[in-house]
């Protein structure tokens, strides 16, 4: 019976130090929003993380998408081929890199590459004590440090996420075509014709609130990170495991509130 | 003038400042002195508002400091950061004129150069530094764009957070100089905690000695030497055996 007891106790202390961590992270969210409208700005600030966020993580948002499209496009050739249905490649290609795939692993690729570096960077200006100069210097960390960078992700995940869409598509088209005898023009065609506005919505909906996920739990671990190296590392590896569980849990939510109405 | 009454706080079970009372007037330098871990970062934090006392009251010319305009009280200070803290995102030159490139004091880009090349030369650096980013300086080099950043905007109050740590002695020197020589410059307040007793003689005017949580012996640099307090006298001349417990 104790042994029960105590194994209860473990799960509540959990779910309540987990509650507590949402509600922490939902306040500090909830205070980066309000800092976004009110001034000062710091369009330098900006333009730096946009770079950063935007423009750098191009490449591996590309490579990402152009390797899973064509993936994609063999797996449902192969899969819809034990019930004749390999002409249905253009469509599903379509609907899983716009409605699922591109978001999502652009959304990762994103807490990978954008949410670690941020909370690493952030982490280790708090134990140089870089954030407490900023204060002295008459200078909001919030708005210095995290509006920019939680607004960059929020303008340009969503552009990461519509390119993504477009290379993953152009990807299962390359491989169709060249590999599976798929006619360009009907590919392209089915493409078009299938996809609907509520998908692309969507994809570009889930960008922005994946981009947000990303940049908040990187700009929250860092500046709430412990001392020291090992400090920096546990912020950095708590961010993007936290960022990574939430873009999956928010994917689901959005995907129910698209799709199931 | 700048006053600490009963100022208490404590992180977790571990009480670092048990009621510490302290005056600064203006105009004069006062250095606080003590070992490693007896709350003198977490005494000067308070007053600059980036810890939250948990009773006491701080006033700065008689008002509580929690209560005054922030950016107002702060434009008020320059601090000088034991390991420098700049940014390492931005040239020396940036570093220095952080606050006139935003804000309240912010001036054209150009102008605030001008300013930070001037600091730069203040504190014995030369204007081809201005361009270099932080991690290309050395020790003594970042701690001296450290206080050319603290000087920039021209403060009336100035902290200085262990301004010798990590320099060898002739760059210590040099820091605890140049020091001596900008807060009479300037004719700032300035507010030093360090535990390099040739920076205490450089730089003070008062000592206040911070020892338990409290300030154990304050007075005039000429009275320390004779104060007869056990406390300060094993801490100046760094006995191992006194009052002061050397396992800590």
């Amino acid at each position: 019976m104790n042994r029960i007891t105590s194994f209860l106790a473990a799960i509540g202390r959990n779910v309540l130090a987990a509650l507590a961590m949402l509600g922490r992270v939902s306040l500090f969210a909830a205070r980066s929003f309000s800092h976004m409208i009110r001034p000062p700005f710091y369009p330098r600030e900006l333009a730096s993380a946009l770079l950063q966020i935007g423009w750098l993580s191009l490449p591996v948002v590309g490579l990402t998408a152009v390797f899973t499209g064509g993936a994609l496009a063999l797996q449902i050739y192969s899969g819809g081929a034990r019930f004749n249905a390999e002409a249905v490649v253009p469509q599903i290609v379509a609907i899983g890199m716009v409605r699922e795939l591109g978001p999502v692993l652009v959304g990762l690729m994103i807490a990978a590459r954008v949410t670690s570096s941020i909370a690493a960077e952030i982490a280790t200006m708090k134990v140089t004590e870089q954030i407490d100069a900023l204060v002295t210097l008459s200078t909001n960390p919030m708005k210095y440090l995290v509006v920019p960078r939680v607004l960059a992700a929020l303008l340009t995940v969503p552009l990461l996420v519509a390119i993504g869409d477009i290379i993953g598509i152009a990807g299962g088209y390359s491989v169709a075509v060249k590999s599976l005898g798929f006619n360009a023009a009907t590919y392209l065609h089915n493409t078009v014709n299938f996809l609907e506005i509520r998908d692309i919505v969507s994809s570009l909906v889930k960008g922005a609130a994946f981009g947000t996920i990303a940049a908040i739990m990187g700009c929250y671990y860092g500046m709430h990170s412990g001392r020291g190296a090992q400090g920096v590392g546990g912020a950095t590896k708590g961010s993007v495991q936290a960022a990574a569980v939430l873009i999956l849990a928010a994917n689901f939510v959005l995907t129910g509130v698209f799709f199931s109405l | 003038m700048i006053e600490l009454n009963n100022v208490h706080k404590a992180f977790g079970d571990n009480k670092v400042l048990r009621g510490v009372n302290l005056s600064i007037p203006k105009g004069t330098s006062m250095v606080i002195i003590g070992g490693s871990g007896t709350g003198k970062s977490v005494a000067l934090k308070s007053v600059l508002g980036l810890v939250t006392p948990d009773s006491g009251t701080i006033t700065l010319d008689g008002e509580d400091v929690t209560k005054a305009d922030r950016d107002a009280f702060l434009a008020r200070f320059g601090m000088l950061f034991q390991g420098g803290a700049l940014f390492d995102s931005l040239p020396v030159w940036q570093n220095v004129a952080f606050r006139l490139l935003r804000g309240t004091l912010a001036r054209p880009r150009d102008e605030a150069r001008d300013i930070a090349i001037e600091k730069l030369r203040r504190v014995g650096l030369k204007a081809e530094q201005a361009d270099k980013f932080p991690a290309e300086l050395s020790g003594g080099m970042q701690k001296r764009v450290g206080l050319a950043r603290a000087i920039a905007a021209e403060p009336e109050i100035i902290f200085f957070d262990e301004p010798t740590t990590g320099l060898d002695p002739i760059m210590s020197g040099v820091i605890n100089d140049l020091i001596r020589e900008i807060v009479v410059e300037m004719g700032a307040t300035a507010m030093t905690i360090t535990h390099d007793m040739t920076s205490v003689r450089a730089i003070a005017d008062n000592v206040a000695m911070l020892h338990d949580g409290v300030i154990q012996w304050t007075g005039p640099v000429a009275d320390m030497d004779g104060s007869g307090d056990p406390y300060l006298e094993q801490f100046i001349h760094g006995k191992a055996e006194g009052p002061i417990e050397a396992v800590r």
